[in-house]
């Protein structure tokens, strides 16, 4: 008896000094940065965890984005799930349909009683992590939009004027031919060619990507990106691939080496590349808006994002959850945003924060930055034009990379190769929806 | 008359395998079984639901004619990294074989790849093939030859064979070696003195006596090329340019580990490991019937 005593006042006592010794809540949020970007997001986690004494944010690195969402499905499924996940847009969906694992950021606020606009935020960035009723589901944390990348040298050497007009397509068209013919060995390339080239692009010509809005209201979407508009750009960019005026690097964002390395005139790449072509390259270059059809009247409607955003997974403890909502809070800060958005090249989330970055004279010390915004921001979205929430959209993605390649290579016609991804993306999709019921 | 062990305690054969078997039921039949179960499911990435949908996922993998061309795609590559990996291990082993001074170097040397993770062996020789930066590459095109794997797919498959044959070499090798050192030595001498060229000895007397090791190896590299190969892939192609360079066991991973449909990943690895199974079958009743021991 004494003895099972002793054992009870000894349990208690640990259980009383690791309570000292944490005495601020540990939240996990795990993300998927490395480098300069995973440098900016443990500056951001310090600056919160010295402001105040309560909660105590860790940031663990889990890799890759797909190799993140992948620990957390996997930590979820073991009950080991960290309070927050950073979820690429293209998981969106698959977050959204898991209702028992995750915690809205609405209903997350609402429970912790956290002073919460949601108006506060950019509606055009914010729209892709919303329900079509406007419930804010995750925080947007990283997002961009691409533009278009210009090397100037480039462009006077081939006896263009480097200040030209590239606002449409066919423009940037006949700057190849003359760049081609003028001997340049890479006129174009591009990064991420599924986002830009086809979903972008649907949102900027006002063309859907997918019925259904997109897959915004509801889960029996269809792709859609084998009409007309799309056919007509990936057949135009197969030609250029075919006379050597694009040149196709790969599925990722390869293109961005040689781009910074002064070998392409012409790159198509997200806003946040912005600060690592602002550090290498050894050229004139700027940034303009991605390039539209004249043709297709619609155009330039608004394009949409790409990135991440910060989910909040269910199963933990109330104080926990004050925590998160404190965090995601002290991330919104205008403060917090404009660097970010100054730092990086990704968009500030808040209205606020833009403001802020204006009001420090940031655009016109770096003239380029401004435009992935007003891209985005120029028109109010329509169904075309507010992202994108489609099931099983990482392999979907892959089996465009591969229909895509099948363009560049000249194997199949722009409209066999979409008509194609459209019919295996659909399947896929159908799956999605089943597993979704 | 054959000496045989007789066990005079009945339980006690049983306990002297079951370690084995223990360890073979948690790490192969347990997770084989969940495999097959989960293939007949539909579930939800979290985990959180799921639906019994029988046989479909099986339908849906063999009506997409993507999944089938990708069995295509395995045999080429599998072929090739065999054949690769062997012949050369072989033709190396041969020569170290007769190497009487610093033999031991060669052979350190020649092993070493074998501990590279083959992810690495990937990178590696991604950096020395990619297209605008590297040197192999780079030399290709001083030749006048423009390197393109990133589109053009013999260029990735010849890529992706080289750099997963080229890590099974070492072990290769290893057992070849080792293979020829116990070929007796009289044997060859004797053909030697009756006027055998070197490679009239190799193919009458020394081939022969090495099937054992190249019918064990054959297996292994089999087995090597089906299910180790994916972090080869994944690094340097990703399946691509289009799908050829999607092995059976590199969908598995995309599917599953990336595309979360776990259903389908299910699926595809139970019809992997009935695929190797036959192959194994074969290899055991046809090609060993010509192993002499």
């Amino acid at each position: 008896m004494t003895r099972k005593l002793t054992l009870l006042a000894a349990a208690a006592a640990t259980v009383m000094m690791t309570n000292a010794a944490t005495a601020a809540t540990e939240i996990q949020w795990w993300h998927a940065f490395t480098g300069r970007l995973g440098e900016l997001l443990a500056t951001q986690i310090e600056t919160f965890n010295d402001g105040q004494d309560q909660c105590t944010v860790t940031g663990s690195h889990k890799g890759n984005y797909s190799e993140t969402l992948n620990a957390g499905i996997a930590a979820f499924r073991a009950k080991e799930q960290p309070h927050l996940l950073m979820v690429f847009e293209v998981g969106t969906a698959t977050m959204m349909g898991a209702k028992g694992a995750i915690k809205p950021v609405y209903e997350l606020m609402e429970e912790t009683g956290k002073d919460f606009d949601p108006d506060a935020y950019m509606g055009a960035v914010k729209g892709y992590y919303t329900t079509t009723d406007g419930k804010m589901l995750s925080l947007p944390y990283n997002s961009s939009t691409p533009v278009l990348y210009v090397n100037k040298d480039a462009l006077s050497e081939a006896g263009l004027n480097p200040d030209m007009d590239l606002s449409t397509w066919e423009n940037v068209g006949a700057a190849l031919d003359v760049l081609k013919d003028t001997g340049h060995e890479c006129p174009l390339t591009t990064a991420w060619q599924s986002w830009i080239h086809l979903e972008n692009f649907g949102a900027w010509h006002n063309t859907p990507f997918a019925t259904q809005e997109n897959g915004f209201a509801g889960l029996d979407t269809e792709l859609s990106f084998n009409g007309p508009l799309h056919v007509k750009h990936i057949g135009q960019m197969g030609e250029w691939a075919k006379d050597g005026k694009f040149i196709y690097a790969g599925r990722r964002n390869e293109g961005g080496a040689r781009f910074r390395a002064g070998e392409c005139a012409f790159f198509t790449e997200s806003s946040a590349g912005y600060a690592g072509v602002k550090k290498e390259a050894d050229f004139d270059f700027a940034i303009r808006p991605l390039p539209y059809w004249v043709a297709a009247p619609e155009a330039p409607q608004n394009t949409i994002i790409g990135g991440a955003s910060l989910w909040t997974m269910a199963g933990h403890e109330d104080e926990e959850y004050a925590c998160v909502a404190e965090f995601l809070n002290f991330l919104s800060t205008a403060e917090i945003q404009s660097k970010w958005h100054q730092d990086t090249g990704y968009l500030p989330i808040t209205n606020a924060a833009a403001d802020l970055t204006k009001k420090e004279g940031f655009y016109e010390k770096n003239p380029g930055t401004e435009i992935a915004g007003m891209q985005m921001t120029a028109k109010a979205p329509t169904g075309n034009s507010k992202g994108l929430r489609l099931g099983s959209f990482d392999q979907i993605r892959g089996l465009i990379d591969e229909e895509l390649e099948a363009v560049w290579s000249g194997d199949k016609s722009a409209q066999e190769a979409m008509d194609s991804a459209v019919k295996r993306g659909n399947a896929l999709l159908r799956r999605f929806e089943r597993t979704n019921k | 008359m054959q000496k045989r062990v007789v066990f005079n305690n009945r339980t006690l054969p049983y306990l002297l395998v079951a370690p084995q078997l223990l360890v073979t039921l948690v790490f192969f039949f347990w997770p084989a079984g969940q495999a097959i179960r989960q293939s007949l499911y539909l579930p939800d990435p979290f985990g959180l639901s799921e639906q019994f949908v029988g046989l479909e996922n099986f339908r849906f993998l063999l009506e997409d004619p993507y999944y089938r061309a990708s069995f295509g795609t395995t045999a080429i590559f599998s072929t090739l990294v065999t054949l690769t990996s062997m012949s050369i291990a072989l033709f190396l082993a041969v020569l170290a074989d007769r190497v009487i001074k610093g033999s031991g170097a060669y052979r350190t040397l020649l092993i070493w790849p074998y501990a590279v993770a083959p992810a690495i062996a990937g990178v590696l020789w991604l950096f020395m093939f990619s297209p605008s930066i590297g040197i192999g590459a780079y030399y290709l095109k001083l030749l006048g030859y423009d390197w393109n794997h990133v589109l053009n797919g013999t260029e990735a498959m010849g890529l992706v064979v080289v750099a997963s044959a080229w890590k099974q070499i070492s072990y290769n090798f290893l057992f070849f070696l080792a293979g020829l050192q116990a070929i007796p030595k009289s044997v060859i001498e004797a053909a030697a003195i009756d006027g055998a060229t070197f490679w009239r000895r190799f193919w009458t007397i020394v081939f022969p006596l090495l099937s054992p090791t190249t019918f064990f190896l054959l297996v292994i590299n089999v087995v090597y090329a089906f299910f180790e190969t994916f972090a080869v892939i994944h690094t340097i192609t990703a399946g691509g340019p289009r799908q050829d360079t999607t092995i059976l066991v590199y969908k598995v991973f995309a599917d599953g580990f990336v595309g979360q449909d776990l259903g389908s990943s299910a699926a595809q690895s139970v019809i992997l490991l009935f695929l190797v199974g036959i192959l194994t079958v074969i290899q055991f009743r046809y090609i060993e019937r010509r192993v002499h021991y």
